[in-house]
């Protein structure tokens, strides 16, 4: 009998703390089996946030800095700069990313710094209980906008994609989801390319995953998925926003 | 031969940390400590290391996090309002136990304060600053060459416990020029770094984490008894203080850094007016100079704390001194300078002479 599924390398063999139906399980292996075909487990640094994915640094087999609340760019910025021929990933959140490491990133991008980061935009903050994030749609209800995001109150979701294909530093930013099969190939093969770019020099790399919070959303599993493709994906178009070596969006 | 040269003191400093092996450094701009990440700048690409001016303090003491965590001999350098905002990096680093070495040439304050020598961020620096339970190992040199020889140790102290050092100028020693000549600490033994996340292919496969967070409280609490043991070991061991004249001194007065220098010249007129008053000056403010306090408890009568602060360092004082003598203080503050005849009226006050 021919194997078609096993468990990659570069992912530890122990249960995750993650909800059920939340998909950081499905990136996590989709990042593993990416290190795993390219090879890298022994010269990859990986930078977890704080959030739900703080604990990122047990589930992956290669070395692993926790970094402060947002600083993950920073931390690997720092970590890339030491270790110039290693690989370095940052883990982070919408919260993490978009919201208090909104200079981290974009200062990140426009040096040009030579990791790949994957951000996860669940538009909530899932570790805290669910308050409202920067990427929280118009209208959701969550514990911090228990009326619902009001636009003229709370302003707008911030879409990081776009906002860093402005600047010159990325080789390579795309908005992928994983709520269903086809989607999460094409995600896996966004990831793989963002850290063969990075390989190669080219440039910083970003790939954010549309991702789900059934557990805060107060949604089943699969009403959660869907909720991504009906809600999320109209306000956060899928696409490569930069792509160096393909000229800018589609 | 002695090669000395004539140099600012925030250039020093770096030329120092280069040659202590520092091939990494991450700053922001600040006043008074700008020429620091400059010369930095310049001279890091010579060597062969990486300067990278950051987007933040913020940033910039998390990327020293990074490059600690990788291994690698790290500095970043600023003054009062910047070391503010990297506490969180550096209660991070302490938690995580990461060496590097972290300039503060210390300006007035609070808030945005002046860019004025001060001392005011001493409870800042020696008691915390950040959150939790952890110290930083406090160096306060009160002139250039020692400067250059503690900061070439401070690489040693930090790799040897694994924590970080901080140096604590101020706007006078980062702006002064003095001939220093730059020399070898002496050898210590140090271990290896084999904790570092530089990839698996350099441990044998074994995974490296650099990391502060410990969930079990039970845990959480035997990390922090291994810090305090840490702690411990350094209170014994790093203490370091200058006493001058103290043999005889009836008042001794207790002065830091760039203070202490005045304090001298006050000393030495004092001195030649026939009054017994010495110096003790702490130059590690963590762990503060116990010991030097024991060996002028038998003479001393008095003492007079003199900071350029409201009065930090002398709660220090008053802890160590414990009741047995008074303990008095002067202090000027916002960035004012005492001068030596301020303090010898001082002295000769508390000493009743007319």
């Amino acid at each position: 009998m021919v194997k078609v599924f096993d468990c990659p390398k570069s992912l530890t063999d122990m249960p995750t703390h993650y909800c059920p139906g939340c998909t950081h399980g499905i990136i996590h292996r989709l990042i593993a089996e990416v290190i795993d075909e390219l090879g890298i487990a022994d010269k990859t640094v990986g930078v977890a946030p704080v959030g739900c994915a703080v604990l990122a640094y047990n589930y992956f087999v290669c070395d692993m800095q926790e970094a402060a609340h947002g600083r993950a760019p920073a931390v690997a910025t720092g970590i890339k700069r030491v270790v110039p021929d290693g690989v370095v990933f940052t883990y982070q959140g919408d919260g993490d990313l978009a919201s208090i490491g909104c200079a981290e990133i974009v200062h990140a991008a426009a040096r040009g710094e030579l990791i790949t980061t994957v951000f996860v935009n669940n538009g909530i903050y899932g570790m805290t209980g669910g308050q409202m994030a920067p990427t929280t749609l118009p209208g959701d209800k969550t514990s911090t906008s228990p009326y619902g995001r009001d636009t003229k109150k709370q302003g707008f979701p911030i879409r990081v994609s776009e906002m860093l294909a402005t600047l010159d530093g990325p080789a390579y930013i795309a908005r992928v989801s994983v709520h269903n099969v086809a989607n999460i190939v094409k995600a896996k093969r966004a990831i793989k390319k963002a850290f063969e770019y990075q390989i190669a020099g080219k440039g910083f790399t970003l790939v954010e995953v549309l991702s789900t919070c059934p557990t805060n959303w107060g949604l089943t599993p699969k009403e959660s998925l869907e909720k991504v493709q009906r809600d999320m994906m109209p306000y956060f178009p899928l696409g490569d926003y930069k792509d160096i070596e393909a000229g800018e969006k589609k | 031969m002695k090669q000395r040269v004539l140099m600012k003191g925030n250039e020093a400093i770096a030329e120092a940390a280069i040659r202590a092996g520092c091939r990494f450094f991450f700053g922001y701009p600040i006043t008074p400590q700008n020429e620091l990440p400059e010369y930095m700048s310049r001279r890091l690409p010579e060597v062969g290391g990486t300067f990278v001016q950051a987007e933040s303090e913020v940033s910039a003491i998390n990327m020293v996090y990074g490059a600690a965590g990788a291994g690698a001999r790290v500095m970043t350098s600023s003054s009062s309002p910047g070391i503010s905002l990297k506490q969180e990096g550096i209660s991070y680093m302490a938690g995580a136990q990461l060496p590097a070495v972290i300039v503060n040439i210390v300006r007035g304050g609070p808030g945005l304060g002046s860019i004025q020598p001060g001392q005011g961020d001493y409870f800042q620096s020696v008691k915390g600053g950040g959150h939790g339970d952890y110290r930083l190992v406090v160096l306060a040199p009160a002139n250039l060459q020692e400067a250059v020889d503690l900061v070439t140790e401070a690489f040693d102290i930090a790799d040897l416990y694994r924590n970080p050092v901080l140096i604590l100028g101020d706007g006078l020693l980062g702006q002064m020029m003095e001939p220093v000549e730059f020399r070898q600490s002496t050898p210590r033994e140090l271990p290896a770094k084999d904790w570092a996340t530089t990839g698996l292919r350099n441990h044998n496969g074994h995974k490296n984490v650099i990391n502060s967070l410990v969930l079990h409280a039970i845990d959480l609490e035997a990390h922090n008894i291994h810090l305090q043991e840490k702690y411990a070991l350094i209170k014994v061991a790093e203490q370091k203080a200058e006493l001058l004249h103290c043999d005889d001194a009836e008042l001794v007065v207790v002065a830091y850094g760039s203070t202490a220098r005045i304090v001298k010249t006050a000393i030495a007129q004092l001195r030649d007016q026939g009054h017994r008053v010495g110096l003790l000056r702490p130059i590690s403010l963590w762990p503060f100079p116990e010991d030097a306090f024991a060996k002028v408890m038998p003479v001393a009568k008095n003492f007079l704390c003199v900071e350029m602060s409201a009065g930090q360092m002398v709660e220090d004082v008053k802890l160590v001194v414990n009741g047995a003598r008074p303990v008095h203080f002067y202090g000027r503050m916002g960035g004012i300078v005492p001068t030596p005849n301020e303090i010898a009226t001082q002295v000769l006050q508390i000493m009743g002479v007319k």
